[in-house]
C-alpha cells in the first residue's frame, strides 16, 4: 500500500449527503472492465448520450485535477465495492474530507492509502467555504501534524485513529503482519476444533 | 504472545453479563494487535465472481496460498445470466468473470457452486440454505449484504477486496470492536406486511447512517415470530441503515431450519452443536450502546418515493415535502431525490404508474417471498405495459417454486420466470430497467442509476410488488386483497 504524509491540491466540494459506491463508480464501469478513474462518478459526470455534463464540478477547471474531495455526511455508503477506491484513486484523489464515513468505504480507505478525514458538519461547511471563496482552491492535508490547512491560513487539527494513522505513514502490509502471527492462529484452531469441531468436520464435503 | 494472557485474563474474569455479539467476538479473537485492533478468526469465507477477482491476482503476484480453502466458499451470482437458456457468456461481460472465478477455485483449492450447478444462487441466499452458515460463526463475503448470515445466529459482515485477500491468506481478519444495538420488533403484524416493511420501517426511522459503526441484534416477539427466511430479510438490509451487521439470537426455529442441511453438523455432532449454540443469548443484564424500539402494529405496507432507503413512507402516505425539512442538506437531497424520481410532494405514492416489477434478489428472492407474491399473482394477470419479472435467488429456491407449481401461476399471470442471480438488483449481469423507466422492486437499494441509467427504483415487499405489477400502478396490497385495489 501506498503511504500517506502530506498531500497538497486541488479540492473538490460535493457536498450532498449519502454519496453512495454505486454513484462513485457505476456498476457497468466495472463489470466492463472500463478505465475505473474515466467512471469516477459516471452518472452524474457524463449525460445520457455519453459526453461530458460541464455543470458536473469534476467537469471543471481546476477540479479536473483534483487531488481531495469535501463530501457530505455518511459518504460512501451502500455497496463494499473497492472499486470505489480505485475510482478515486486513478482519478487521483488521495484524500475525502466528509463529517461521516460508512464503515466499509472507511475500512477500504485506509487499505488503499486514501485518507479519509472526518471532521464536524459547520467545519466541512467553514472549509468548503473558504475554499469557495479563494482563488486556487487548494489545501494541504498533513497526516504527520494531523491538520488541515488552506493557503489563506485557516488550519484545521483532526482527530484519527493512532494505530490507523501510523499504518497510513508506513505503507503497511497487513496481510504480511498476520501471517508472522501464524503460531497464535495455529493455537486458535487446535484449541477450536475440540471445541467447536462441527466448524472443521462439516465444511469437509 | 499477548494473546495468550489476554485468554487467560478473560477466563479468569467473573462473568459479566455480555451481548449476543460479545459472546461470539470474545470466542473468536485469536490475538490483540494493540492500538484497538484484535485479529479474529474467519470460519466462513464465501466468495463471489466480481469482489474475489483482484484478491487472487494478488496472491499470485505475492505467490501466496490459501490459509484454509476448506472453509472458503465460491459462488458466481453477481454477472449471471438469468434467462431459461443461460450460458457464462450470455452476458457478454460476464463470460471472463465466470471463468477467472473456476480457475482461481480450481488452482487454490476452493469448492464452487458453478453456473449449473444445482447449488448455484446467490452467495446470501446459498450460505444459509446449505447450512454453510452456522449460530456463533464468524463469516465474511465480498459483498456489503453479508450481514444477511447474521439471521442464524452469526457475526455475518461485508468486506472489502483488500480484506478478501487478506481473509484467503490468513483466514482471519483485523478488526475494531464496533458498538452494540439492540432493535425490538414487538407487536404483530397486520395481513400483507411483512419482514421487508419492517426493515425499510426501521431504515425510516434512523436512517442510512443509524447504524454507522453498530452491531444490531434484532430482537422482539416479531422477530421471534419470525421465520428464518423473514430473519434474512431483516439482518440482510442492515447495511442500509449503515451498520456493520445484524442479528438474531438463535432459537428452535433456528435449529429446525439447519437440521438436515449439507453443511450443518449431523448426528452427535449435531447434539453437540445444538448445545453450544442453545448459550448464544445475550443475558439479560447486557447492556447496548443504542436500544430502538418499534412498533409492529403501527406499520404499514412500506414504500420509497426517493433515491435512499432511508426515503421510505407508507404506500397510505403522502410524498413529503422538502420545506417541512430543517437541516438544509437534507432538503437539497429531498429535492433532488425528487426531481430524479419524477414525483411530487404532497401528492399520495399510491397510484404512481410503474413499469417494471422485478422480485427477486439477495433481500427477497427465497421460497417463502415467492410465495407471498404468487398469492397476490394469483387469478390476476400482469397489468398492460408492464414488464413483471421473477428471479429466485437460487436454482435451489427455483426447483422448489417450480415442485410447487410457482412458476406456472407466474407464468400463466403473464410474469418472466428466470433462472437465479443477482439480476435487476445490481444490474451486472446486463439486465436493466431503461432509462426514465420506472421499476417497483423487492430489492434493497433505490440509488440514482442503480437499475441502470435514469432508472427509477421503489423498494417494496414481493407481495407489495406483486401487487403493483397486476394493477400497473402503486397500490396498497391490502386493499387489493380486500377487493377494492384494482
Amino acid at each position: 500500500m501506498e503511504p500517506f504524509h502530506t498531500l497538497t491540491g486541488v479540492a473538490a466540494i460535493l457536498p450532498a449527503e449519502n454519496i453512495n459506491t454505486d454513484a462513485i463508480i457505476p456498476t457497468r464501469w466495472i463489470v466492463n472492465s472500463r478505465d475505473l478513474g474515466e467512471g469516477l462518478f459516471g452518472v452524474w459526470r457524463y449525460r445520457p448520450d455519453g459526453t461530458e455534463d460541464p455543470d458536473f464540478v469534476l467537469n471543471q477547471m481546476p477540479f479536473r485535477h483534483s487531488r481531495v474531495l469535501v463530501a457530505g455526511p455518511n459518504f460512501g455508503c451502500g455497496s463494499s465495492r473497492e472499486e470505489a477506491l480505485w475510482a478515486l484513486m486513478r482519478f487521483g484523489i488521495r484524500c475525502v474530507i466528509a463529517p461521516g464515513f460508512s464503515d466499509i468505504f472507511y475500512e477500504n480507505a485506509f487499505k488503499n492509502g486514501l485518507l479519509p478525514v472526518v471532521l464536524p458538519a459547520e467545519t466541512v461547511a467553514a472549509l468548503s467555504e473558504r475554499l469557495a471563496a479563494g482563488n486556487s482552491h487548494e489545501l494541504t492535508v498533513d497526516l504527520e501534524q494531523r491538520a488541515v490547512s488552506l493557503p489563506g491560513g485557516m488550519s484545521v487539527p483532526f482527530t484519527i485513529d493512532a494505530a490507523r494513522r501510523q499504518a497510513l505513514l508506513d505503507g503497511r502490509d497487513e496481510i504480511d503482519r498476520t501471517l508472522g502471527l501464524t503460531a497464535d492462529f495455529e493455537r486458535f484452531q487446535s484449541d477450536d476444533r475440540l471445541n467447536r469441531p462441527w466448524i472443521y468436520h462439516a465444511a469437509k464435503g | 504472545m499477548v494473546s495468550r494472557k489476554l485468554r487467560i485474563s478473560t477466563l479468569h474474569r467473573p462473568a459479566a453479563p455480555t451481548t449476543l455479539f460479545e459472546k461470539i467476538w470474545n470466542a473468536h479473537v485469536l490475538a490483540d494487535l494493540g492500538g484497538g485492533e484484535v485479529l479474529l478468526h474467519v470460519d466462513r469465507h464465501i466468495i463471489h465472481e466480481v469482489t474475489s477477482a483482484r484478491a487472487f491476482a494478488n496472491l499470485r503476484l505475492k505467490q501466496r496460498k490459501v490459509r484454509c480453502p476448506e472453509l472458503t466458499f465460491g459462488v458466481v451470482d453477481h454477472v449471471v445470466a438469468t434467462r431459461p437458456d443461460r450460458s457464462e457468456d450470455t452476458n457478454p461481460a460476464g463470460g471472463g468473470f465466470v471463468r477467472a472465478m473456476r480457475r482461481n477455485c480450481a488452482d487454490f483449492g476452493i469448492r464452487l457452486f458453478d453456473i449449473d450447478d444445482p447449488r448455484q444462487g446467490i452467495a446470501h441466499v446459498v450460505g444459509p440454505e446449505l447450512g454453510i452458515d452456522l449460530p456463533g460463526c464468524t463469516l465474511v463475503c465480498g459483498d456489503s449484504h453479508t450481514a444477511s448470515n447474521g439471521a442464524l445466529g452469526a457475526l455475518a459482515w461485508g468486506i472489502g477486496t483488500s480484506e478478501v485477500e487478506h481473509v484467503l491468506a490468513t483466514q482471519a481478519i483485523v478488526q475494531r470492536r464496533p458498538l452494540t444495538m439492540q432493535v425490538n420488533f414487538e407487536g404483530a403484524l397486520a395481513a400483507y406486511v411483512s419482514a421487508k416493511d419492517m426493515v425499510m420501517a426501521l431504515i425510516g426511522r434512523i436512517g442510512t447512517a443509524g447504524g454507522t459503526n453498530h452491531v444490531v441484534e434484532y430482537a422482539g416477539s416479531a422477530i421471534r415470530a419470525l421465520s428464518i427466511e423473514g430473519r434474512l430479510t431483516i439482518c440482510n438490509m442492515s447495511i442500509e441503515l449503515g451498520a456493520r451487521a445484524g442479528m438474531v439470537a438463535p432459537d428452535e426455529v433456528t435449529f429446525a431450519y439447519l437440521h438436515g442441511r449439507a453443511y450443518a453438523p449431523s448426528g452427535a455432532e449435531w447434539d453437540a452443536a445444538v448445545a453450544h449454540w442453545s448459550g448464544l443469548v445475550t443475558d439479560p443484564q447486557a447492556v447496548f450502546d443504542r436500544e430502538v424500539n418499534i412498533d409492529c402494529t403501527a406499520i404499514h405496507p412500506q414504500v420509497t418515493w426517493g433515491t435512499s432507503p432511508q426515503d421510505v413512507i407508507g404506500v397510505d402516505e403522502i410524498i413529503p415535502d422538502p420545506d417541512t425539512a430543517t437541516d438544509p442538506v437534507r432538503q437539497t437531497a429531498m429535492r433532488r431525490a425528487l426531481d430524479y424520481i419524477g414525483l411530487t410532494p404532497g401528492a399520495l405514492l399510491a397510484g404512481t404508474a410503474i413499469d417494471y416489477a422485478f422480485i427477486g434478489s439477495c433481500t427477497n428472492g427465497r421460497l417463502s417471498d415467492l410465495q407471498a407474491a404468487a398469492a397476490v399473482v394469483r387469478g390476476r394477470h400482469v397489468a398492460p405495459g408492464v414488464r413483471a419479472l421473477v428471479v429466485p435467488g437460487s436454482t435451489s429456491v427455483r426447483r422448489t417454486a417450480e415442485a410447487e407449481g410457482l412458476d406456472r401461476i407466474f407464468l400463466d399471470a403473464g410474469f418472466e420466470w428466470h433462472q437465479s442471480g443477482c439480476s435487476l438488483c445490481v444490474t451486472a449481469n446486463n439486465d436493466v430497467v431503461p432509462p426514465g423507466q420506472r421499476c417497483i422492486a423487492s430489492t434493497n437499494r433505490n440509488f440514482e442509476g442503480r437499475q441502470g441509467p435514469l432508472s427509477r427504483t421503489h423498494l417494496a415487499s414481493p407481495a407489495s410488488v406483486a401487487a403493483a405489477a397486476v394493477t400497473g400502478r402503486i397500490v396498497d396490497v391490502r386493499a387489493l386483497m380486500a377487493g377494492n385495489g384494482s
